[in-house]
């Protein structure tokens, strides 16, 4: 164009959009040379009348007047009227002419155009929704095509008793139930009989369940703990057994950790499967130490997988296990040690099994089946395994043990702790303990506290207390000195802070 | 004599096509897609005819140009085979090696001139159109005087591919193309171009819009399994602001992106944003919607890439021209929005049945509707270059419009255009 001096301030603006050097004007050749100063005049005569105006007259309006030819489709920078002055926004808008044009009027134009904002632009809630179904649709949809064709019911048999853990654990487990794409049924076994606690933590989930007691307490130490477990799950098959359950049944661990890939991949198992499971056998104490010394020298450095192993025909030869002696100085007995808590050499929750195998009539079981009878008064079952008379027809699954989908955990805390009962404060707490260890590194000594009511923080509570107007004076001395102090301690922490910084 | 040749290589090309298995939507190298999802028959107001076989139904002579209008512009800068517009050099080869070259002008139904006028790069890697106008009308020149079928229909019967921004009219500028209008020589010859818009000057009449290049490899090395839900509702990257050429807004995109982001900058639905993630082609395929709204010019990249993504393409760019709009029936496939219409997008998308949106998905999911969005090498069956082909097939026979001339009748103007133009190159 003319005025190619202000073109070419735009063009050398590193953009995307950079076309690099002005080589129109070369191209163009110099033939306009004294119209240019002209241009410029006029350029900066439209600069002050739209300082004027307040909105940019641009310099192609005399273009518009002033050139020599027309082509046919004429549409050369006209400008546009505000029509819609409620809608648009921007100061930058326009005047349009448009000039009568041989061929069909185009509804485009070129040129500045507003920029459309309405008038409320944030999020409609309605609209939302909307499009969570719209995307919950499309997804079922993609479930539909891709996903697992005939998916089967999923039965999760969960062991479980109160402890301070124990919710904790069961919303983890719950919550990784309630993704579940599937069908499913919890069956979940009690220690120590059926108790208000667990029926309602069960019962927030919405998931069709089965919640029965078993008559032993849980014991103390691990080693009884995972036998009673095994019991507990026994049971459980019974269950199934009885009432004739169709589907496949998963050990669901209240403690482990679940991920979503684990419930489509269980969907292929056709009798019964393995899973590799990472061990995260962790140490109860506060320092790592010990568990990392022995880590070393069990000279491992990846965590600990259980599971199937395969050839390279992905046919199952044999089982990976969790090889304890390393560990076993150093391995927590009971619930309260500070020690490494271990897993068994195969834990069950790393086996699927289709439910039919538990039917008392079912005429296709495959032979390798022993029937659950067997196993009334067993002490100790280790793993599922046991259950088969040839344990070479379990499936891997999970591209034969590669993919690590579930992870073993236990947790406890120390078997006094106490917890209220449905983690409900009730009655509200009247009175508390000051911990003799304040969060502070350099507050400043307890002052002696017979009567004062304080927390750790320094400052004094509201107490429901009324009436007591001696006590309430010598309180009101005592949080007069007490805010001093804190604030004489407030500035002192904060003065070293700066000097740490 | 000739006649039975041609009915002999007739026979010979139709063993050849039985002998692979027909009309298997499988029969994709550089795609492999599950084969388990449903799709649905595509056919526009052409018909069926993304399927179409062009060999045989056509025949095309490659003038031999002197390599400084080719092969010295791509040794020059390489970078002429990635970017967006290597459509043109793609072809080139294309028909090179394609079975329906003939290398008898005389049997030849369409003519091509491979000149590669959009391969003089910026630093930046941005094509500089100002030489382009006297490249093409040099190639012209050297064809009209060396062989007589220029001259013969004065270019009626020559296709060209101008694959810049407006296409033949040589400006990224949209005021300046029009301005400039179609280089006048090109006036009666039939051009394979991505720029398409109703009514506008750099489309002419019988014009065959294609799709802007898209790598296919690099595309394929990031799809994802079609398991992964999609969870994005609404998916773009890209400017909403061309700071640099436009700072205050309302030129760039005629004001509809800047609308996009004002409007949607707060809301979950939209993930908008101007960042360059690397997960990119990831992305579009977890979501069910991907903005292509207009730039500078109306196309982009962006639509190729919504089709291989499987994610519904919105296409936000008032009457475009999208590619071989007769083959494929857009309006089914895309949602179209008025820039008008911007400020009520989400009303928009979410009052879209969910019956309409999974029909579209499905139309998306067809093989042939990807591929012929693509161009794979080596070509492949229902790709891009087979659309063209087909496209060029379609306008035949020539004796239907007066596309050759009586002897004496000159109706191109070889000195209309800018002085500049005509400068020799």
């Amino acid at each position: 164009m003319k005025l190619s001096a202000l073109h070419q301030s735009y063009l050398n603006r590193r953009s995307s959009n950079f076309r690099g050097l002005s080589g129109d004007s070369s191209a163009d050749g110099s033939m306009k040379s004294q119209a240019s100063v002209f241009w410029l005049v006029l350029h900066g005569l439209c600069c002050l009348v739209s300082l004027v105006l307040g909105f940019r007259f641009s310099r192609l309006v005399f273009f518009l007047l002033f050139s020599p030819s027309t082509t046919t489709n004429l549409y050369s920078m006209p400008f546009r009227q505000a029509v819609e002055a409620s809608v648009f926004q921007l100061s930058t808008e326009a005047a349009n002419q448009v000039l009568p044009v041989n061929t069909t009027t185009p509804r485009v134009v070129v040129g500045r155009h507003g920029i459309r904002i309405r008038p409320w632009p944030h999020p409609d809630p309605v609209e939302v929704m909307k499009a969570h179904r719209i995307i919950e649709r499309v997804q079922r949809e993609q479930r539909a095509q891709f996903g697992v064709k005939a998916p089967r019911t999923l039965i999760a048999v969960t062991p479980t008793y109160v402890r301070t853990f124990q919710t904790l654990h069961m919303t983890g487990v719950m919550h990784s139930l309630m993704l579940v794409p599937y069908d499913l049924v919890w069956i979940v076994v009690e220690a120590g009989g059926v108790t208000n606690e667990t029926t309602s933590l069960i019962a927030k989930s919405g998931l069709r369940n089965i919640h029965v007691g078993f008559n032993e307490r849980m014991p103390n130490s691990w080693a009884n703990r995972h036998r009673l477990e095994a019991k507990m799950r026994l049971h459980a098959l019974k269950i199934i057994r009885e009432e004739k359950l169709d589907g496949i049944v998963i050990f669901v661990d209240d403690s482990n950790m679940h991920s979503m890939e684990l419930f489509d991949e269980i969907q292929n198992v056709k009798w019964i499967g393995a899973l590799s499971v990472g061990i995260l056998a962790h140490s109860n104490s506060a320092e790592e130490s010990s568990f990392s010394l022995a880590w070393k020298e069990a000279d491992n450095s990846v965590i600990p997988v259980q599971g199937p192993a395969c050839n390279s025909s992905n046919r199952l030869i044999g089982w990976h296990t969790f090889n304890s002696l390393p560990f076993l100085e150093k391995s927590a007995t009971h619930i309260d040690d500070r020690g490494i808590i271990l897993p068994r050499k195969l834990e069950w929750a790393g086996f699927v099994l289709n439910s039919r195998l538990l039917w008392k009539d079912f005429t296709d079981k495959p032979m390798w089946m022993k029937d659950l009878d067997l196993f009334d008064g067993v002490d100790d079952m280790e793993s599922p395994l046991l259950l088969l008379n040839d344990a070479s027809v379990v499936e891997p699954l999970g591209r034969c043990g590669l993919q690590v989908m579930l992870w073993w955990l236990r947790v406890e805390a120390r078997s006094d702790s106490k917890f209220p009962p449905g983690w409900v404060i009730d009655p509200p707490l009247e009175i508390t303990v000051p911990s003799k260890h304040t969060p502070w590194p350099d507050a400043l000594p307890e002052l002696p506290m017979s009567d004062k009511i304080v927390d750790a923080q320094g400052e004094t509570l509201a107490v429901k207390r009324p009436g007591k107007t001696r006590r309430s004076r010598s309180k009101h001395d005592a949080r007069n000195k007490r805010k001093h102090e804190s604030r004489n301690a407030e500035v002192d922490i904060s003065e070293k802070q700066t000097k740490q910084n | 004599m000739k006649m039975l040749t041609n009915i002999w290589t007739l026979i010979l090309l139709g063993f050849l096509c039985s002998a692979f298995p027909s009309m298997e939507p499988m029969r994709t190298g550089a795609l492999k897609l599950h084969r388990s999802q449903p799709t649905e028959r595509i056919s526009g107001s052409a018909g069926d005819v993304l399927d179409d076989d062009p060999v045989g139904r056509l025949k095309v002579f490659v003038y031999e140009l002197p390599s400084k209008y080719n092969k010295k512009i791509l040794q020059k800068d390489q970078r002429c085979l990635t970017h967006m517009f290597a459509a043109e050099i793609f072809m080139h080869r294309f028909l090179l090696s394609s079975a329906v070259r003939t290398l008898n002008p005389e049997e030849a139904d369409w003519f091509y001139t491979p000149v590669y006028t959009t391969c003089d790069l910026t630093p930046n890697g941005l094509p500089l159109p100002f030489k382009s106008p006297r490249m093409m009308r040099s190639a012209i020149q050297l064809i009209s005087s060396n062989w007589p079928y220029w001259n013969r229909s004065e270019g009626a019967d020559h296709f060209f591919l101008v694959p810049h921004d407006f296409g033949a009219c040589f400006h990224y500028q949209e005021e300046k193309a029009i301005e400039r209008g179609i280089l006048p020589l090109l006036q009666r010859a039939t051009l394979v171009q991505t720029f398409g818009q109703r009514n506008h000057v750099c489309l002419k009449d019988g014009s065959i819009t294609i799709p802007p290049y898209a790598p296919p490899q690099k595309m394929q090395a990031h799809l994802i399994h079609e398991k992964t839900p999609r969870s994005i509702f609404v998916y773009f990257r890209g400017l909403f602001y061309d700071v640099g050429n436009d700072p205050e807004g309302g030129y760039y995109a005629r004001g509809a992106r800047a609308a996009v982001w004002e409007n949607f900058k707060d809301n979950p639905l939209f993930d908008i944003s101007t960042e360059h993630p690397t997960t990119y082609y990831e992305d579009m395929q977890r979501a069910i919607f991907c903005l292509c709204p207009l730039g500078w010019a109306p196309w982009s990249p962006r639509l190729v890439e919504a089709v291989i993504f499987g994610c519904i393409p919105i296409i936000i760019a008032d009457d475009i021209v999208l590619p071989f709009a007769d083959a494929i029936p857009w309006e089914d496939i895309g949602v179209f929005v008025d820039e008008k219409d911007v400020p009520n997008l989400d009303t928009i998308l979410t009052s879209i049945p969910v019956e309409v949106i999974l029909r579209k998905q499905r139309l998306l999911a067809n093989p042939s509707m990807k591929q012929a969005m693509l161009f794979p090498q080596p070509a492949q069956s229902g790709d891009a270059f087979h659309q063209v082909l087909n496209g060029l097939a379609r306008k035949l026979p020539h004796g239907r419009s007066n596309v050759y001339l009586k002897p004496g009748q000159k109706i191109l103007n070889w000195t209309a255009g800018p002085v500049g133009d005509l400068k020799p190159w």
